[in-house]
């Protein structure tokens, strides 16, 4: 579905991502780990056509899409559930989630899908008039997640979405996207909760400074003592 | 009571220039020294229109506040536009710079004197109510800006290109991720603020009829001082400080004509005292919740 191939990303001077490659198979959970500063957002940035890549290609069933603006890339399924979630604080939690269908014209369908995060995330249907500023983190990172899915993606991107919430909610967080999963959307997980990142997913990569130094199915990597020592803490 | 009458409207004008103010600071973050002259554009405009190529009234001001517009979107285009991805003290620089740029245009190309712009006969009417004379302007004035006002907040908070300014004003980078064209609504931010200063110069220039290439700079600076006590970047605090203005701009002198001179000196005053008590203005959010 996705084939990233010797990606490269730069800050100015600063050599960001340094040739990575990897592969997202369609109906798969996929994750990428690695310390603070490894890459990871900035890996989920190019995807999403937020930054540019100086060099290698990043291919979507056969279409490049380190040449297209990410309205194209959103048009074609794919989004991203943004780290640090993101949402609009002035808007209202009902207009955060016509933000997310921005790009859609059919509003018959539109609608339905409001109805179908609503189902997913009752608060949401309750907060609907407020403003999503005065969620909670955990509600704005429900929020953030029905936004995304409003735009009705194939393949959704997750910045570190269990960061900064309390572990009851992360609990939730994950059992949300295995549920997201399980009705055919594809998942690219990018966490620093590692332990709980392996066990969702099928094949997972860890990044370290611009490169994937490992790589492997989640059992594998839960297994492999240097991802023991340097991500589960011993 | 005519008093009253003619500070409500001139507060609307003010309030209205004000709001164009607000809105691009709302969306770019820039403050526009230039607004201020592209309001006199807006109004040279409306009298070539008018006596050049001799449009009935209502036609030229239409086309004046059409390409009004239009000159907002290429000011973006060629002075804000390429500046972007620097720091924003840039764009500020380049605005004043455009504000200078237009001023001496209009001085080569219009003339330094000054020209009547045309006002209709049922804008010269006085409507007199027993002991009160108000003029007709002021009227028109209050009711047409109050329609601008609606058909702003409709737009903002009704229309999708209003949601995607909105969403603009908070999170560029978010804003791409939903898909929104930044170029686009940017351009089209200009192109409202723009056609708001056009209106607005309209009911100034029914006020005052004589144009001339400065005419800008006071309801400009008043606009500004408006935007930065209502709280800038915020459309109700601009319409308040505008109202605001306005009121003192002209009860001020008609209640107490002995101290007139000092005008100046107490709007000024009002800006300190409401930046000391609310440096955000009196409508400006605490710094990341932004109106
Ligand atoms: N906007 C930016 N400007 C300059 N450098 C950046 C920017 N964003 C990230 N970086 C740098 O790129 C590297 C990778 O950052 P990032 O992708 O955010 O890592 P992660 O998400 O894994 O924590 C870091 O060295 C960081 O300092
Ligand atoms: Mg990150």
């Amino acid at each position: 579905m996705l084939e990233i191939t010797d990606l490269h990303v730069h800050y100015g001077g600063i050599h960001a991502i340094k040739g990575i490659s990897m592969k997202v198979e369609e109906g798969q959970i996929i994750s990428l780990i690695g310390a603070n500063g490894a890459g990871k957002s900035t890996t989920l940035r190019t995807i999403c056509g937020l930054k540019e890549a100086t060099k290698g290609s990043i291919k979507y069933e056969g279409v490049e899409l380190t040449k297209l603006d990410t309205s194209q890339i959103v048009k074609r399924g794919i989004t991203m559930v943004p780290e640090g979630r993101r949402i609009f604080p002035n808007l209202s939690v009902y207009e955060n989630l016509m933000a997310g269908a921005y790009l859609r014209k059919e509003r018959e369908e539109v609608k339905k899908d409001i109805d179908y995060v609503y189902g997913l995330f009752p608060v949401l249907k309750e907060r609907e008039a407020q403003r999503a500023g005065t969620l909670s983190g955990g509600e704005q990172q429900m929020l953030a997640i029905g936004r995304a899915l409003m735009s009705k993606p194939r393949l959704l991107l997750f910045d570190e979405p269990s960061l900064g919430l309390a572990p009851v909610i992360v609990k939730e967080v994950f059992q949300m996207i295995k549920r997201i999963h399980s009705e055919g959307v594809t998942i690219f997980l990018v966490e620093q909760n590692a332990y709980e990142a392996l066990k969702l997913c099928d094949y997972a990569y860890v990044l370290e400074t611009g490169t994937i130094v490992l790589q492997g199915t989640g059992k594998q990597l839960l297994e492999d003592e240097r991802v023991r020592k340097a991500y589960l803490g011993g | 009571m005519q008093h009253l009458v003619n500070a409500i409207s001139l507060g609307f004008v003010f309030g209205l220039v004000a709001v164009g103010y607000a809105l691009v600071y709302g969306v770019v973050k820039l403050v526009n020294f230039a607004h201020g002259d592209v309001f006199m554009m807006g109004a040279y405009m409306m009298f070539y229109a008018s006596v050049l190529f001799g449009f009935p009234w209502l036609a030229a001001v239409i086309f004046g506040i059409a390409l009004t517009a239009l000159l907002g979107v290429g000011i973006e285009k060629v002075a804000y536009r390429p500046l972007r991805k620097y720091p924003r003290i840039n764009s500020l620089v380049s605005s004043i710079g455009m504000s200078f740029l237009l001023q001496n245009f209009a001085v080569v190309v219009f003339g330094g004197i000054q020209r009547s712009f045309p006002v209709p006969e049922m804008m010269k009417k006085t409507i007199i109510l027993g002991e009160v004379r108000i003029q007709s302007v002021s009227i028109y004035t209050i009711i047409f800006s109050i329609l601008v006002v609606l058909l702003l907040t409709f737009i903002l908070q009704k229309t999708r290109i209003g949601l995607a300014m909105r969403i603009l004003s908070t999170d560029f980078e978010t804003a791409r991720l939903m898909g929104i064209n930044v170029d686009r609504t940017i351009s089209f931010t200009f192109a409202l603020g723009s056609a708001l200063a056009a209106v607005s110069a309209v009911f100034y220039a029914l006020r005052y009829p004589q144009i001339f290439p400065f005419m800008g700079q006071y309801p400009g600076s008043r606009a500004f001082i408006a935007a930065v006590v209502g709280g800038i970047g915020s459309i109700k605090g601009a319409l308040v400080g505008g109202f605001l203005l306005g009121m003192l701009t002209v009860l001020l002198p008609a209640a107490f004509p002995e101290y007139s001179g000092y005008r100046e000196a107490l709007i000024f005053a009002l800006l300190v005292i409401v930046l000391v008590f609310k440096p955000n203005g009196l409508f400006g959010q605490e710094v990341g919740e932004k109106a």
